[in-house]
């Protein structure tokens, strides 16, 4: 990544525009050709260092569901379990954390019932029990790291 | 089909959601394109996108970059078992620091779990974040009877939400 790559993922975080062109707006602001933009914005999601440019869709104003649900998984049985859980649709993310609940994934539904579902057919399928954290509040939300050229 | 419960959202946004929720293609007018795949006109895709955007149906159009690759290793998920009579207080503070990226109330389960407060902290390191979580720490003062720091590993999934192509 270098310094144009970072400005890049920064301007990026904070919004796309909604108009015909929306590449040549950033690229003017960014002072680059469009089609160069273009170009690094294709590299930077083929090297996983972006993992998604589009609209980001908030599944409960549709009416759907979000859940954390998490997993105390045997180490021995980690990745059988992890192949079981990511196979769902439903598991939008899904992370190994240090602590005797080793597994955190984020399931989203269309509709609040499926997450009930989901966790019924991930214990049936693992063997393995599934604590459901639904949110009750939330108190803020805005993903935007700042990045520095690496 | 309208399977979406939002009462304006018609079978076009739906179809509009599902063409568009894994990725705009990346091409000089990528709405034009997303236009000619959901068979509308352009201007329509632009003021449908526009009408969510501003229901907050989507949060926001634009990039997400993985932590690791950026330079953040020290990814810690900070769980808080917080006075349920001062939570939602300390909540909002906590959520409004600069470096708390997602911050929720949720239940506890006990006897397995006692906490009740998320906060996601993501820091260059461990040393970065532990200071940060320090910060979370004063600020609960007493109201906080215990924490605990859950650092991810390694991601096993990120596809963002997806729904199902089928009904559209």
């Amino acid at each position: 990544m270098d310094e144009f790559d970072s400005a890049i993922v920064n301007c990026l975080q904070s919004g796309f525009p909604l108009v015909e062109r929306p590449f040549a707006v950033v690229a003017a602001e960014l002072g680059f050709a469009e089609e160069d933009l273009i170009a690094r914005v294709r590299k930077l999601l083929e090297e996983g260092v972006l993992t998604r440019f589009g609209p980001m869709y908030q599944v409960e104003r549709m009416g759907g569901a979000f859940s954390l649900a998490a997993m105390r998984v045997p180490p021995e049985d980690f990745d059988r379990v992890a192949a079981t859980v990511n196979a769902l649709p439903e598991v939008a993310h899904n992370y190994q954390r240090e602590h005797e609940y080793n597994m955190w994934f984020v399931l989203a539904t269309e509709r609040p019932e499926g997450i009930a579902r989901a966790i019924d057919r991930i214990e049936r399928e693992t063997g393995l029990p599934v604590l459901n954290f639904p949110k009750l509040r939330e108190y803020f939300v805005e993903l935007q790291l700042p990045v520095s050229a690496a | 089909m309208n399977d979406i419960a939002t009462p304006w959202m018609d079978a076009t946004d739906r179809r509009l959601v599902v063409a568009t929720q894994a990725g705009l293609p990346l091409g000089p007018e990528p709405y034009t394109a997303v236009a000619r795949a959901v068979g509308i006109a352009p201007e329509e895709v632009i003021r449908r996108l526009r009408r969510m955007l501003d229901a907050g149906v989507i949060r926001r159009i634009g990039a997400v970059p993985n932590h690791y690759a950026i330079g953040f290793r020290a990814n810690g998920m900070s769980v808080w078992d917080v006075d349920d009579a001062r939570v939602d207080d300390l909540g909002v503070r906590v959520g409004a620091l600069r470096f708390v990226s997602h911050c929720y109330l949720r239940p506890r389960m006990p006897p397995v779990w006692r906490y009740n407060l998320f906060a996601m902290v993501h820091g260059r390191d461990r040393e970065e974040t532990a200071g940060k979580i320090e910060a979370i720490a004063a600020m609960l003062g007493d109201a906080c009877r215990a924490h605990e720091v859950l650092y991810s590993k390694r991601i096993l999934k990120k596809t963002g939400v997806r729904l199902h192509a089928g009904d559209a």
